[in-house]
């Protein structure tokens, strides 16, 4: 019927049938999210706050904003992959012997496929991008990042790659191939839906984003450092950030290539991973772990980084062997890089490739294990101070050892193949992500959220996220660990030995306390924001830190600080603070600072737009969308006029505000 | 590393720049070029992606064509003439700019497109002709990995040819200021990129194929 391919050639394969309306829990998901949508919406409107949101936040190219967006984006996404552990975790304790569960295996696979997407891709990726944004141009003394336009975009192409896999919760379906979605299962002809598509594009966008925003970071760095900053002089967070972001920028273009061939695979029929016609599905593997490996480095970094300096605030020492620690950090990025093929030792790659990559991986064990006794000397015959962050630190060493041997131990190729794909390996890389990376994330917002608000979190609530997440976390994993010995392989959601059961109950009895935990943490936010004035720090140096980001007021000013400080020593503040330092109380210059732009906003809505329409083939919607990215890109160049001035007086205004001790009101 | 408190050291430390002097901001520090520069790099890893992967498949042709069926040698090295002149051209432009004419920069960056739209055009005859042949993308891993590593080079050179239509309205419409110029540093270093990236082109996959 020619009507009918005219619908085709307006909606490609998007049909009625792509709305999940048969589904009762993915039509009240839908329903719960509108209302709250539209309300959220309402309220925006009702409160005039859309012009504000526009003016000062979606188009603001300040790093700082861009840095809490980035965080809101990650705790957003964190209550979205949690929901999923908790629907993995309620199916496990149940589904055994006959009984079948809730979750059909159609909706199971999605389910675990986007928890780890969401979990890495949209959770820990714009968490670390979020703080080191925030934290890392304060603490080189800079006004911005190198590329303040890009850093905009940067956030909005990840927020483009969020969006769309969100939509696919409620349009069509997402993956059902597993967080790295392996060729050949993730190839057209046993994927043919538009799951793996959903999952390609949005990653794609979301990854573009990534690099972009590590280029700039980088950049930053190596560029944009204080005078007298030294690369052995800058925090450890900043060397931390620095080697994480260049192993960023090294293994994503790999993960870009392997996606736009898996694309292509998928869309033009061509044959790199395809079990016929000579393709190499283990190809695809190989590619996606050179990315996947590294990326949890990129990831465990920057927590270094945040472990060093909340150790060394918190025991108001020095942190101990800074070089050491400098010189790990660098070890470990380049060991991370020669490591990937430990993830399937199973290939059959034989005895001498397989051993060359145990011992790699085994080594990475040695400067990481330099920074844990770093760490610990440092807290040796310091004055502790047991505030929330020093807590997630002591977690974090005590959580993330254990991790660290499990890693030593799959890293011996005999014993991988026994625990290859087991739950063993699943509690292993749940506890050096969760013990190391979100512990350090959690520490990290607790730490730096009252120099972005001017106020701490609330201490209690923060507590309750604290115990929740530990004690949660390890009554959730130790039991995977346990019968992931025994066998038990990953990906299941049904079990037939019923004798396994009470393993799994207490592991969603885990999951059920870290809810708590998570519930403390957003608690700890609403709460914070309640008792703001109980909990107000007009010193902006609320914990007697030690790096720059404590010298300026907090929130800092858009212009961070008045005058561009000279760094004469590492722990710049405290040097300061220790030879009697006074803020100048005048002779302010105006300030050269970069213009917001809606720019970013735009070219991340036609991204998405053209995902969409790629993956329901909509062609024409995405030339369209296409040639929109490229129109608008090019029209943004034209736009020379992109600095402005900051006048002296404002910034006079500004640092007189913050020199008076007590602000009546708010 | 500390060095010891003496009241001297005291005095003598400055902790901030007394003249509001411009310390940060791309342009002025050669943060652009920097940052440029390390796209490239991160671009370069794309194409030693792809280079790995026609390593990998580049004998499986699956009972299809093989290099020395369907790689025209002449033609391969007429298009690698034509974009390593185009190379020199863009250092001609380059040269013009440095000495501030902007009618001289103008002309070479046409010239410079000119070639590249040459490449281009000779690339797409190849891979028609290819196709016609039934030597498509979909007939095998070697023909998939061929097409997707030479089209994803000449993809940038299209949009480098739109960056160059692009450069020159500004010009036109600016003239040579910083801003300018320091655009035409970073397209001069994604041209001459793109040159180094066909000499593995042609290398690897024309000439070893052949020899193979």
């Amino acid at each position: 019927m020619p009507e009918h391919s005219f619908l085709k050639t307006v909606f490609g394969r998007l049909t009625f049938e792509s709305f999940p309306i048969h589904e009762p829990i993915l039509l009240t998901t839908f329903i719960v999210v509108v209302v709250l949508g539209l309300g959220i919406v309402a309220a925006l409107s009702y409160f005039r706050l859309w012009s504000f949101l526009w003016k000062e936040w979606f188009t603001s190219v300040d790093h700082k904003r861009i840095g809490i967006m980035y965080v809101i984006l990650g705790i957003v996404m964190l209550v979205r992959g949690f929901a999923d552990a908790l629907m993995m975790r309620a199916q496990q304790a149940v589904a055994f012997g006959p009984n079948e569960g809730y979750l059909p295996s159609h909706h199971y696979d999605q389910i675990f496929t986007a928890h780890g997407t969401i979990m890495i891709f949209f959770v820990a990726i714009p968490l670390v991008a979020g703080l080191i944004n925030f934290v890392m141009p304060l603490q080189i003394g800079a006004r911005d990042v190198a590329f303040p336009f890009l850093n905009n975009l940067s956030f909005w192409l990840t927020v483009s790659g969020a969006a769309l896999v969100m939509m696919s919760l409620f349009v069509g379906e997402f993956a059902r191939t597993g967080w790295l979605s392996y060729a050949p299962l993730a190839g057209l002809e046993y994927s043919p839906d538009t799951g793996v598509d959903y999952y390609l594009w949005s990653l794609q966008i979301a990854g573009i984003g990534t690099t972009l925003s590590a280029i700039n970071l980088v950049a930053t760095i190596i560029k944009m450092r204080a005078p007298g900053m030294t690369m052995m002089k800058m925090p450890v967070f900043c060397w931390t950030a620095l080697c994480s972001q260049v192993l960023a920028i090294a293994i994503f273009p790999v993960l870009t290539a392997a996606f736009f061939l898996l694309i292509l695979d998928r869309y033009l029929g061509t044959h790199f991973f395809t079990n016929d016609m000579g393709g190499s599905p283990m190809m695809y593997w190989n590619m996606v772990w050179i990315w996947g490996h590294p990326e949890v480095y990129v990831l465990v970094l920057p927590a270094f980084g945040i472990y060093s300096e909340i150790t060394s605030t918190f025991t108001g020492k020095r942190l101990f062997g800074y070089s050491s620690m400098v010189y790990a950090t660098v070890v470990i990025t380049i060991l991370s890089y020669i490591v990937w093929l430990h993830h399937f030792f199973t290939m059959g790659a034989g005895a001498s490739v397989n051993s060359f990559f145990g011992i790699a991986t085994m080594v990475i064990s040695i400067p990481t294990g330099a920074k844990i006794f770093n760490w610990l000397f440092t807290m040796y015959r310091g004055r502790i101070v047991y505030e929330l962050p020093m807590m997630w630190v002591v977690a974090f060493m005590l959580t993330f050892v254990v991790g660290g041997m499990t890693g030593v131990l799959l890293a011996v190729p005999p014993a991988d193949f026994v625990l290859h794909n087991s739950l063993f390996l699943v509690a292993h890389f749940h506890n050096v992500i969760i013990g190391g990376v979100v512990f350090a994330l959690l520490a990290g917002i607790t730490y730096w959220f009252p120099k972005a608000f001017g106020f701490k979190l609330d201490p209690f609530w923060g507590g309750v996220s604290f115990w929740g997440w530990v004690i949660g976390y390890w009554v959730a994993w130790t039991p995977i660990y346990v019968v992931g010995l025994m066998g038990v392989t990953r990906r299941l959601n049904h079990i037939d030995d019923a004798t396994l059961q009470p393993y799994f109950v207490v592991a969603a009895i885990g999951a059920l306390i870290i809810m708590v935990g998570i519930l403390g943490t957003v608690m700890s936010i609403v709460m914070g924001i309640v008792r703001r004035h109980q909990l107000r720090d007009l010193t902006g140096d609320p914990w007697n830190g030690r790096t720059l980001e404590w010298s300026t007021s907090s929130p800092p000013p858009a212009y961070n600080f008045a005058f561009t400080p000279v760094v004469h020593d590492l722990d710049a503040w405290y040097d300061m603070k220790s030879r009697g330092y006074q803020r100048p109380a005048g002779g302010y210059r105006p300030i050269h600072m970069p213009r917001n732009t809606g720019s970013g906003v735009y070219l991340s809505t036609l991204a998405m737009v053209f995902g969409f329409a790629m993956i329901w083939y909509m062609w024409w919607l995405a030339a369209l969308a296409a040639l929109g990215l490229l129109t608008v890109a090019i029209g943004h160049t034209f736009n020379y006029n992109r600095d402005t001035f900051i006048p002296a007086d404002d910034v006079a205004r500004a640092e007189a505000q913050r020199a008076r001790p007590a602000v009546a009101g708010d | 590393m500390t060095a010891p408190t003496t009241s001297a050291a005291k005095a003598a430390r400055t902790y901030h720049l007394a003249e509001g002097e411009d310390h940060d901001h791309a342009g002025g520090n050669g943060a652009t070029l920097l940052g440029f520069w390390i796209y490239l790099m991160s671009d370069a890893l794309i194409f030693a992606a792809l280079f790995a992967t026609f390593g990998v498949l580049n004998s499986s042709y699956a009972g299809g064509p093989v290099p020395r069926e369907i790689f025209e040698l002449p033609l391969v090295a007429l298009n690698t003439a034509l974009l390593l002149i185009s190379s020199i051209t863009f250092g001609f432009a380059m040269l013009e700019m440095e000495a501030g004419r902007i009618s001289g920069t103008r002309s070479w960056l046409l010239v410079t497109a000119l070639f590249g739209a040459g490449f281009l055009g000779i690339e797409i005859y190849e891979f028609s002709s290819l196709i016609a042949e039934g030597a498509t993308p979909q007939r095998s891993a070697f023909l998939s990995a061929f097409f997707t590593l030479v089209g994803t080079h000449g993809l940038h050179v299209f949009f480098g040819l739109i960056w160059i239509a692009t450069m020159l309205a500004q010009i036109g419409q600016r003239g040579l200021g910083l801003d300018n110029k320091r655009r035409l540093m970073c397209l001069s270093m994604f041209w001459h990129f793109l040159d180094i990236i066909w000499i593995g082109v042609f290398t690897f996959v024309y000439l070893f194929g052949v020899l193979r």
